[in-house]
């Protein structure tokens, strides 16, 4: 089954939401479990397109990467 | 003038090495000189202020940076380490200090050109100091705001021509030996294989998707300049699998001290006269070698191709004609479970463009480690975790003696079903009318 890319966004956003009240942040796999027939390179074409959107935005700690909905939590200038 | 004080940073500098605090110090007082009168876009006193933090935290014996917070310029997930001060108002110099990390050239072959370009960009945009190369093989530049991240790469990719490297959970930036362009030793185009690589895998580069980090290193030879076998989660190692090639004639004028063992790279020192029984045959790691009757004689079977007899008699003894690389797989240093070195996972294959057989390899071990690894779990790990009889069977590939390290502490072997002939089911009977009960 293909992903629809408005579909699984919603899902996305929905699954992101419902964490907000402990976490603003999400590993790449969190994301897989939620499509669990889908290739992993799938779903990192729905996430990259988010991205792109500025829907989603990446927070690194240099060394490891997650993922997390734009304005949730601490990012970049409100690093404090 | 430096505007803090700095005792404990100066004593670094009474040792015998270079110090890290002499070179910052010489660019402090640069930018406060600024004799091209440049604009400078991060505070002249961004260096002053990194050293003033630093001395702070010897004092305090703690760091003063925060951990985390943007990774790279728009659309990308990697290349950018996001650094922050915690004592912005005393150290405003260094509030943001971000780390940028650009892709080296393969084999680090650089104009001046390039480099000047490179110091003019980040003496505007950036703390005007450089870490040429990580440990990660990139160019580092250290130290720049939040602001300056998108010009800096408008200039380095619309102007130089260079991209960001990697850094999260990403592919990290590739990096190679300088392989045939210079040695002779190169089993493969290690620099066009890195390119290559770089190339096909953008998307992993880029935008974070694995576990972890995963390096890719690649050497010509097993002498190991890039130290792949340590230093990466898939290490591409030159080797062959015919013969090395012997001119005994040159083997003789070695012996007769004609031509210097490795190429007169020892000759500061008196060693004596060159033997070659002491210095290559009693060293060969596999016990092939012999020499007997002024005729040295190779049992390439068991030969580790280590390359040490053809270091010490490059014009006498060459690489073979059968060339390839090894691949070998999950070094990683020592946060989890101790450092591990690279497993020998492929002894041998081709390594010619279009390089597809090997691409294919890649793929194979990257969709089961994304699919079976932990967050935060390099591939080494996971090999441990789930042992290596699985990576075999992930990438199609056949056991084979060169995968043992040692002997089974186990001597049991669990069959699995698809492994027994009819499976876990039998007909007893079949059974009974060969043995009674
Ligand atoms: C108490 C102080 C610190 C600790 C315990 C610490 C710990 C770590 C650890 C565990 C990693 C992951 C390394 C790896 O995965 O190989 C890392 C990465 C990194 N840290 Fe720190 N760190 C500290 C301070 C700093 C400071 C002060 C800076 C720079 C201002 C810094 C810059 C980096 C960078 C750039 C990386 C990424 C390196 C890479 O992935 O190759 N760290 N740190
Ligand atoms: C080439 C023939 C054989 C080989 C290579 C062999 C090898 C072994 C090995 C490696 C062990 C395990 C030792 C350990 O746990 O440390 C073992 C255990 C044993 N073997 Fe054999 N064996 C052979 C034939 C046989 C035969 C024909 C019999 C009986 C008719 C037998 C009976 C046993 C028994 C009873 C044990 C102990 C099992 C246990 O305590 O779990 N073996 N053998
Ligand atoms: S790793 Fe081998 S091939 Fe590459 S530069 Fe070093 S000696 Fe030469
Ligand atoms: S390359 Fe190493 S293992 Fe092979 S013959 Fe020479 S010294 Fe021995």
């Amino acid at each position: 089954m293909a992903l629809v890319y408005e579909e699984a966004k919603a899902t996305i956003i929905e699954f992101c939401n419902s964490k907000a009240k402990t976490k603003s942040k999400f590993y790449f796999n969190d994301f897989t479990a939620l499509f669990p027939d889908e290739k992993g390179r799938d779903v990192k074409k729905i996430l990259t397109q988010m991205i792109n959107e500025e829907v989603l935005v990446f927070w690194s700690s240099g060394s490891t990467s997650m993922y997390g909905l734009a304005g949730a939590g601490k990012h970049a200038e409100g690093e404090d | 003038m430096a505007k803090h004080k700095t005792p404990l940073l100066d004593q670094l500098e009474s040792g015998p090495w270079p110090s890290f605090v002499s070179d910052i110090k010489q660019e402090i007082e640069h930018r406060y000189a600024n004799p091209k009168g440049v604009d400078f876009q991060v505070p002249a006193e961004c260096p002053d202020d990194l050293l003033g933090l630093l001395e702070l935290s010897y004092v305090d014996g703690e760091t003063h940076w925060k951990h985390g917070g943007i990774v790279g310029v728009f659309g990308y997930g990697g290349g950018v380490i996001g650094r922050y001060c915690d004592q912005p108002q005393k150290f405003p110099g260094v509030a943001h200090f971000h780390t940028v990390r650009v892709a080296q050239p393969s084999g680090m072959f650089y104009t001046t050109k390039f480099l000047r370009d490179l110091c003019d960009l980040w003496e505007l945009r950036g703390s005007g100091l450089t870490n040429m190369h990580g440990a990660t093989g990139d160019i580092v530049l250290i130290g720049t705001s939040t602001p300056q991240l998108e010009e800096i790469f408008y200039e380095l990719t619309h102007k130089m021509g260079n991209d960001l490297g990697g850094s999260g959970s990403n592919l990290r930036t590739p990096a190679c030996c300088l392989g045939e362009s210079r040695c002779e030793y190169a089993c493969y185009d290690s620099q066009e294989l890195c390119y290559q690589l770089t190339q096909q895998y953008q998307d992993e580069l880029h935008r974070p998707a694995f576990p972890y980090k995963f390096k890719f290193k690649f050497d010509g030879c097993s002498l190991g300049c890039v130290a792949a076998i340590a230093r990466s989660d898939m290490s591409f190692i030159g080797t062959w699998r015919d013969e090395i090639r012997v001119d005994q004639k040159i083997v003789a004028a070695y012996v007769g001290g004609e031509f210097a063992p490795n190429a007169g790279a020892h000759s500061g020192r008196d060693w004596g006269k060159f033997d070659i029984q002491k210095e290559v045959v009693d060293l060969c790691p596999s016990g092939c070698m012999r020499y007997e009757g002024g005729k040295l004689e190779i049992n390439n079977k068991e030969c580790v191709r280590c390359m040490h007899c053809i270091c010490v008699m490059p014009r006498a003894l060459k690489i073979g004609n059968d060339r390839g690389l090894s691949i070998l797989i999950g070094a990683k240093a020592p946060i989890l479970d101790g450092p591990q070195m690279g497993s020998l996972t492929i002894p041998f294959i081709k390594a010619e463009a279009p390089y597809d057989n090997l691409k294919e390899f890649v793929e194979s071990v990257w969709d089961w480690w994304m699919e079976e690894g932990k967050n935060r779990e390099r591939i080494g790990e996971t090999l441990k975790r789930l042992g290596f009889a699985r990576l075999l069977e992930v990438t199609g590939t056949t056991a084979d003696p060169r995968h043992v390290q040692e002997p089974r502490h186990n001597p049991y072997i669990f069959w699995k079903e698809e492994d027994v002939k009819g499976g876990w089911q039998r007909e007893i009977s079949d059974y009974r009318s060969k043995h009674q009960r």
